[in-house]
């Protein structure tokens, strides 16, 4: 396990910073000198996930490569609210792609920069949840089966939330969205198949695969820096609520994250080479109900009646990746 | 304007030109809430403060953050009955910070270490007067002495420390501990006069040409029942007994021995008769345990050596034949009430241990003075009805115990200093507590409470050595950083880290934070994810 959290020191790794902590085992996040890859000025709304989640991935990646950093971002919130131009709220070079083509974008990147012998400078490429799993899946597979030296970071909202919140192939059974309205007899989203992408990048048998969550911020830290430990393609999935197209707080943010993984909606882990090699375990086992009712998405679920068969089938979900990743310590189920 | 690339008619600008400020509808301040811990202290101890440094192994400066308001950590270490802790937030967690371990363990470090109080303040010329060198009267003189008074201490006794000395058994406080921080005070410059017992306030405040007086004379007379007694029965009181244990000659109770009481005074008695020998300690208390006006661990503590309770039951007659005890039930109200059944115990000497009253003497004739149930009346200042004196202690109406006393001298000296300025002490405002439940306790490290030692059970039977052990440093340090730090900031970044906009500046070691309004959006995620509730959401003026 590339991340040991350290125990009894008041918070433990829990908090961002721990004064009682050695310098060099504090968060990239604590440092009064971090990057601030993301910097302020930009147009995310209140409380955005997305926007926490990359300047805690970038700047990790930052730390991780003294600085010697390139990124391509694809079409999405994270593009449109941090470049209104001619602003730019980036401090790192930085490229807008299309909408569905930002791994290929890095590909060439990556390609460019061997020709120039510029082992030094690393290459990410990152988008949304949309960009990923639905217009850029194509370009993201093939840049893994040719195991291009690139760090893919998918910010996973669950939406296309920049042009107004549809439903996209990460979108959750059940949610509703502005094409999965919550009506009908079987409201919001349809129980389909799903697209779980983390697991498809591990079927490529590349390098490295992880997911984080905003919630975990020393573990988010610790997987892009071991990310960064390995040439070849690479592949972090951060989970990334966003207040505006799920309907809750904005200062919920980091709470609602941290239930997705308490419940076991969305199982933590990382994988070296294709095979896992750890899991964040779940501190206090929660239902799934707890992490459906602040988000005005999951609302229909809960009145005019309680749709208990519906909570029910996200439960077997919850109870399924518990199952499925060990996401609870052998005794304390 | 520098040449630009086709179809590029600005210059690149930073997102830093777009103050997004602007869109707040409510804005995050920081705040200090009072730690319930600190709120509980009759000392007024800044607990929290105090465990902040010791957090960081700083225990000297915790040592004198806890002494800023209670010269006597050592002891509380062992003998306060913490009410800190049962207000500690941590207990929502798994269980109370053990408060009162760290303190008695910067206390022991500080007498092993030698540690000092800073010199007094210069000298402001005033003399004060002292009556009783119990707790209450040491805590006022050590304030008073700080704040460069001249005090000076007239004590009946023998030697200085009150109930403290001829109370408190030497099991729960070794008197080479109480010396050491009694001498800690009395170094400040402080006069102690002993055998001297003030036999009319006014007059010895004249002789002395006393500017103001503090009074913390005690409540050491014994309370009577009225029990018949056949001619050969032994009937003692409960401060007696312990008051004796102090002397040469160690007080003769016999083989079985009887206590009549049920606070901490009849326990520490029944206790102690057990160290000296007696085959059997009994306790006869009229209710019922649950309502004992005794702590439970002590209760605990005392049954765990021998001591026996008889519960429900009171003592009628002291024949020579033994102890006549009838059995009582409670009411519905909770009151014992008579049943008319008796039963005989067989006792060589009874103890009585029923409370005490305050000797009043020393006040005869002092105009103006309000006494009621007993005790001296005073205000808030802890001024009695003559101006210029002010009493606290056990001889006031309050709780009866050290931590009281010590609040009381603390807070009158305040009122003292102020009043010998021609001013009034004004107390800084209170900041409302921090609840639990303005905590984001998601952040802490489980981490069950760490237990003392305890002095095994044979020698606890047998000697009057220390029942209770103290911390080592792993295990203070440990105890120390299980606080949660309630409602002040401790500097874990989190609000730096979680803020999605950079709205958060941080200012380096000790200087905590600030929030750049110009940028922040007013999401609130800084506030809910503070763990120790530090920061307070405000609607913005719009
Ligand atoms: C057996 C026993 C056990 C206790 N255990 C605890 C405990 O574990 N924890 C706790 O918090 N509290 C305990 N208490 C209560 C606690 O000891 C008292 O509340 C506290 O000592 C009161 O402090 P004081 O300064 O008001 O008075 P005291 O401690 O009683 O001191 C008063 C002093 O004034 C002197 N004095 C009296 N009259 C005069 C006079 N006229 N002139 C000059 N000097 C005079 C006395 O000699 C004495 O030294 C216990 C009490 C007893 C009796
Ligand atoms: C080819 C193409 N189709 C559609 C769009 C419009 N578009 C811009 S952003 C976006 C959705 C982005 O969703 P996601 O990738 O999940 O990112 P998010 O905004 O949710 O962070 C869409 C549909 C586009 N820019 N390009
Ligand atoms: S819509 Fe969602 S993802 Fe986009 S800026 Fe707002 S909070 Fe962030
Ligand atoms: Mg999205």
């Amino acid at each position: 396990m590339s991340f040991q959290p350290v125990k009894f020191y008041q918070t433990g790794t829990f908090t961002v910073g721990n004064r009682l902590l050695p310098d060099a085992e504090r968060s990239v996040q604590a440092n009064m000198r971090r990057t601030n890859s993301l910097n302020s000025g930009h147009r995310a709304c209140q409380g955005c996930g997305e926007a926490l989640g990359a300047r805690y991935a970038i700047d990790a990646a930052m730390n991780a490569t003294g600085n010697r950093l390139v990124a391509a971002n694809a079409t999405g919130c994270l593009e449109v609210f941090s470049t209104p131009y001619p602003e730019t709220s980036w401090q790192i070079p930085w490229i807008h792609s299309l909408f569905g083509n930002t791994a290929a974008v890095a590909t060439g990147i990556a390609a460019a920069l061997k020709v120039k012998a510029k082992s030094d400078v690393r290459v990410i490429a990152q988008g949304g949840d949309g960009g990923t799993t639905d217009i850029g899946f194509g370009c993201l597979s093939g840049m893994f089966e040719r195991n291009d030296d690139v760090l893919y970071i998918c910010y996973d909202n669950e939406a296309y939330m920049n042009t107004g919140v549809q439903r996209s192939s990460a979108t959750p059974p059940a949610a509703r969205t502005a094409t999965t309205m919550a009506v009908g007899s079987e409201p919001g989203n349809p129980f389909g198949q799903g697209k779980n992408l983390p697991a498809i990048a591990l079927a490529h048998d590349i390098a490295y695969v992880a997911t984080a969550t905003v919630a975990e911020l020393r573990d988010l830290e610790a997987k892009v820096t071991r990310a960064m430990e390995f040439r070849g393609a690479r592949y972090i999935h951060i989970f990334v609520p966003c207040p505006l197209g799920w309907g809750h707080a904005s200062h919920d943010t980091i709470r609602i994250a941290r239930l997705a993984k308490e419940t076991g909606l969305f199982p933590v882990f990382e994988a070296e080479n294709g095979e896992i090699v750890s899991v964040s375990k779940i501190r206090h086992r929660l239902p799934v109900e707890e992490y459906l009712r602040p988000q005005k998405r999951f609302a229909h679920l809960f009145s005019p009646q309680p749709r208990a068969q519906v909570i029910a089938h996200l439960q077997a979900i919850a109870d399924r990746n518990i199952r499925k990743y060990g996401l609870c310590e052998e005794n304390a189920q | 304007m520098m040449r630009k690339p086709f179809a590029i008619t600005l210059d690149p600008g930073s997102s830093l030109a777009n103050h997004t400020g602007g869109w707040r509808t409510e804005r995050p301040v920081y705040v200090d809430r009072l730690p319930p811990c600190n709120h509980a202290c009759p000392a007024g101890e800044n607990i929290q403060g105090w465990l902040f440094h010791a957090e960081a192994g700083n225990y000297e400066a915790a040592w004198r953050q806890l002494t800023e308001d209670n010269p006597l950590p050592a002891v509380m270490g062992r003998v306060c009955y913490h009410p800190c802790e049962d207000a500690c937030n941590r207990a929502h967690l798994d269980s109370a910070v053990g408060i009162n371990s760290i303190e008695r363990f910067l206390g022991d470090e500080a007498i092993r270490r030698g540690w000092k109080f800073p010199p007094p303040a210069a000298s402001s010329g005033r003399r004060v007067l002292i009556v009783g060198a119990g707790p209450s009267g040491l805590s006022a003189a050590y304030h008073l002495a700080r704040g460069g008074h001249r005090v000076s201490i007239h004590e009946a006794g023998p030697v200085a420390g009150g109930m403290m000395r001829f109370g408190i058994p030497k099991y729960r406080l070794p008197r080479d501990v109480l010396d050491a921080e009694v001498e800690r005070i009395l170094s400040l410059g402080v006069e102690l006069k002993l055998d001297r017992k003030v036999d009319n306030i006014l007059d010895t405040m004249r002789q002395g040409s006393f500017d103001a007086a503090f009074l913390a004379v005690g409540a050491h007379i014994a309370k009577r029942a009225y029990i018949p007694a056949g001619a050969s029965s032994k009937i003692l009181d409960a401060v007696s007994v312990l008051r004796s244990m102090e002397g040469e000659d160690r007080p003769m109770l016999g083989r079985r021995v009887v206590v009549y009481g049920g606070g901490n005074t009849a326990i520490d008695v029944a206790r102690t008769a057990k160290r000296l020998g007696a085959t059997e300690a009994i306790i006869v208390y009229r209710r019922t345990r649950d309502r004992m006006p005794a702590h439970d661990f002590e209760v605990e503590e005392a049954l765990q050596e021998g001591v026996m309770i008889k519960w429900l039951s009171t003592i009628k007659q002291a024949g020579d034949a033994g102890l006549t005890v009838e059995k009582m039930r409670l009411d519905g109200k909770g009151f014992p009430q008579p049943t008319g059944e008796f039963e005989t115990l067989a006792a060589d000497s009874l103890v009585l241990a029923l409370g005490q009253d305050v000797d009043l003497s020393l006040l005869e004739r002092v105009p103006g003075l309000e006494v009621a149930d007993g005790v001296v009346q005073v205000g808030a200042d802890m001024m009695t009805g003559y101006a210029g004196i002010f009493a606290g202690g056990d001889m006031v109406p309050a709780e009866r115990t050290v931590t009281v006393a010590v609040g009381h001298g603390k807070k009158a000296a305040r009122h003292i200093d102020a009043w010998l300025r021609s001013a009034r002490y004004q107390k800084s405002e209170k900041h409302p507590v921090a609840e639990f439940d303005k905590l984001n306790p998601w952040y802490y490290s489980d981490a069950p409470k760490s237990l003392r030692p305890m002095l095994d059970i044979v020698r606890r039977q047998s000697t009057f050595d220390e029942v209770q052990g103290g911390l080592d440093e792993t295990s203070a340090l440990y105890e120390a950083r299980r606080c949660l730090s309630c409602g002040n900031c401790f500097e874990c970044d989190n609000c730096y880290g979680v803020c999605p906009d950079n709205a958060v500046i941080k200012l380096g070691p000790g200087n905590r934070f600030r929030f750049n309004y110009d940028y922040c959006k007013g999401c609130g995620l800084c506030a809910t994810e503070c763990p120790c509730g530090a920061i307070a959401m405000e609607p913005e003026q719009i």
